[in-house]
């Protein structure tokens, strides 16, 4: 081939543009996200003092993407209207559970509940032990952890509350139930017919998983599969799309939160390994390599066991989050140059970021299933012992 | 960092809802509509192949009464061929039988013909003989009234006679 | 100081990506113009590729994020 002097191709030009662009937004991030760790401990605090003091972006962002004990639909203070959501601690004494009304929608660990006996306060969204002494109004404790971090030190109960995305996850199982559960009725009902109305919608997508997720990765054992793929299509897919409704009963960020995508990669990796014939596990100990490079080989097979449900977990997460963030941090232009001037460029802006997650969306749900076919198909894929 | 630790609840609660709803949907959901697909695609299928079958019969059928057709044709030309013959044989024979009659007719015409012709000369014969001797008598009693004239008659008989 | 850092290079993780996803896409490109019926194998197996590319970026963030 040529060579083509670099930056000066057209698409290399446009190549090192969008990574430059990317760069700037990870910097921005980075700044954004240091920030938060640093001094968010009394922003809030402060802010409701001083009414409206200076908007911070960082507080507002981290706050809409993250989880929480309330799920707010709109108003401030006095206006302030919402969902209480239940709060479940397993603590020292056992199962305590309480409306988070209790804490009236204190976030900076000065509003003590005590139940059974034990205190508890809320702090940027989680449930600590309350000191006995309050700190500058405050009942937990904060030290500077080896990088300079603020972090608090209280100890925490195990919270199994019926938090945000947790609310957010079991609507969207229900919302799948009832729309599956009506598909198929109306597949028992139509039986052998063309396919009617929603059913109509819903069929080609089923086909799409079958005939271009399924039966290319798997082969002939897809069927078993079929029904792990469709649900955890649909269920990323579903909650991809909630997460961009931004109101009630939508906003959460379900697949943006490492922990869904934590649970779904560990379904995937646990069907991949419980799956995996005899060829994927001697590919693992014993992989058709030179005899001297199998210390080698052999680690970094055994790494690969979790690194590929781990880039499944961090891929979902990371994408869908920053496409929240991203149209977040558009929004709050308007609030940064304190204008309403920026807002048509601002709103245009996070509209057309918008459509291009609601792509995103289905892209990721896409993505997290295939290769999740993919792993599995690579690991009960049959072939001669001698091949590779 | 606060993103990238996962809290124990909603590890919790998701793995205990994505298993129900896997259990649900697989049950109620994904059973019925995947059995509900393979079944039509499976009839689909059958329902293309039973055409082609048909289609297949169909043009069978068709050649076959094409050649039911054909042999038809042929043996009717094969009759007419035949009876075309027939009649020409017959006509040949009715012609010959006709020809060969009318010979016949013709000849027995002939032998009457020369038959009554033999009797109408002989019968002639006699009238001329009959005449002749009543001529003859006449003229004999006429000559015989002379002499001379008698006897230069019977000459001349006489060597008309001789010369019969 | 340790952010700046991290930012440089979640910053070169980003170019390499940037560059991998780009020449997937332009190869891509070429393989559906060469042949326009094979554009949904073509567009499966880009977006695979990328997604494999784009975790090892997500990874290096995530590294820059923890640290």
């Amino acid at each position: 081939m040529k060579y083509r002097p670099f930056l000066i191709s057209k698409k290399y030009f446009l190549t090192a543009f969008l990574a430059f662009f990317c760069l700037f937004g990870a910097v921005m991030a980075q700044d954004v996200h240091a920030s938060h760790e640093g001094e968010s401990a009394h922003i809030e605090s402060v802010s409701k003092e001083h009414g409206e003091e200076k908007f911070n972006i960082t507080e507002f962002i981290f706050h809409h993407i993250g989880d929480s004990h309330v799920f707010h639909f709109w108003g401030e203070g006095e206006h302030w209207k919402g969902l209480y959501l239940p709060i479940i601690l397993y603590t020292h004494n056992g199962l305590v559970t309480f409306s988070s009304k209790a804490f009236e929608l204190n976030d900076d660990g000065s509003k003590v509940v005590e139940v059974k006996g034990m205190r508890f306060v809320q702090a940027h969204g989680k449930i600590y032990y309350a000191n006995e002494e309050a700190e500058h109004g405050s009942y937990v404790s904060h030290e500077k952890n080896k990088k300079g971090k603020d972090v608090i030190t209280n100890e925490r109960p195990l919270d199994f509350s019926i938090t945000k995305n947790v609310f957010s996850v079991f609507f969207s199982v229900a919302l799948l139930l009832v729309i599956f559960i009506s598909v198929a009725n109306a597949y028992k009902k139509r039986e052998g017919k063309a396919p009617k109305g929603f059913q109509s919608l819903i069929e080609p997508i089923i086909l799409f998983v079958r005939d271009d997720i399924a039966r290319p990765n798997l082969g002939y054992k897809y069927e078993r599969f079929m029904p792990y793929l469709l649900t955890v299509f649909f269920f990323i897919w579903i909650n991809n799309m909630l997460g961009l409704v931004p109101f009630f009963p939508g906003g959460a960020n379900v697949t943006g939160n490492i922990a869904t995508t934590l649970v779904l990669a560990m379904f995937t990796m646990i069907l991949i390994n419980f799956n995996g014939n005899k060829y994927y596990w001697g590919h693992i100990f014993n992989p058709p390599v030179p005899w001297w490079l199998k210390p080698l080989m052999i680690p970094v097979e055994m790494i690969s066991i979790i690194s590929r449900p781990f880039a499944l977990m961090i891929r979902l997460f990371a994408n869908i989050t920053a496409g929240h963030i991203l149209v977040l941090s558009l929004l709050c232009l308007i609030f940064i140059f304190n204008s309403l001037a920026v807002a048509p460029a601002s709103i245009f802006f996070a509209v057309f970021i918008g459509a291009i997650e609601l792509l995103v969306a289905f892209i990721q749900a896409f993505i997290f299933t295939i290769l999740s076919a993919l792993f599995i198909g690579m690991a009960v894929e049959e072939h001669a012992a001698d091949h590779h | 960092m606060d993103l990238l630790t996962p809290e124990i609840g909603l590890l919790f609660w998701n793995t205990i809802s994505f298993l129900i709803l896997l259990f649900l949907l697989g049950k109620f959901a994904w059973k019925p509509v995947m059995k509900a697909i393979g079944e039509r695609e499976r009839s689909i299928e059958d329902a293309l192949d039973a055409a082609e079958k048909a289609k297949a019969e169909m043009s069978r059928l068709t050649s076959e009464n094409e050649q039911l057709l054909k042999k038809a044709r042929e043996e009717r030309d094969l009759i007419l061929k035949e009876a075309k013959q027939i009649k020409d044989q017959m006509l040949k024979d009715a012609k010959d039988l006709a020809q060969k009659e009318g010979a016949r007719l013709i000849e027995n015409a002939k032998l009457e013909i020369n038959n009554q012709k033999a009797i109408a000369i002989s019968e002639v014969k006699d009238q001329v003989s009959t005449l002749s001797i009543a001529i003859a008598r006449k003229i004999l009693e006429s000559e015989l009234s002379d002499q001379v004239k008698q006897e230069v008659l019977v000459d001349k008989l006489l060597k008309e006679v001789k010369l019969n | 100081m340790g952010i700046s850092l991290a930012a440089i290079g979640a910053g070169l993780a980003a170019i390499g990506a940037g560059l991998g996803i780009g020449k997937i896409g332009s190869s891509a490109m070429e393989g559906i113009a060469r042949q326009p019926e094979a554009a949904s194998k073509i567009q499966t197996a880009m977006l695979i590729a990328a997604a494999f590319i784009e975790a090892v970026a997500l990874f290096a963030v995530v590294v820059s994020m923890i640290s």
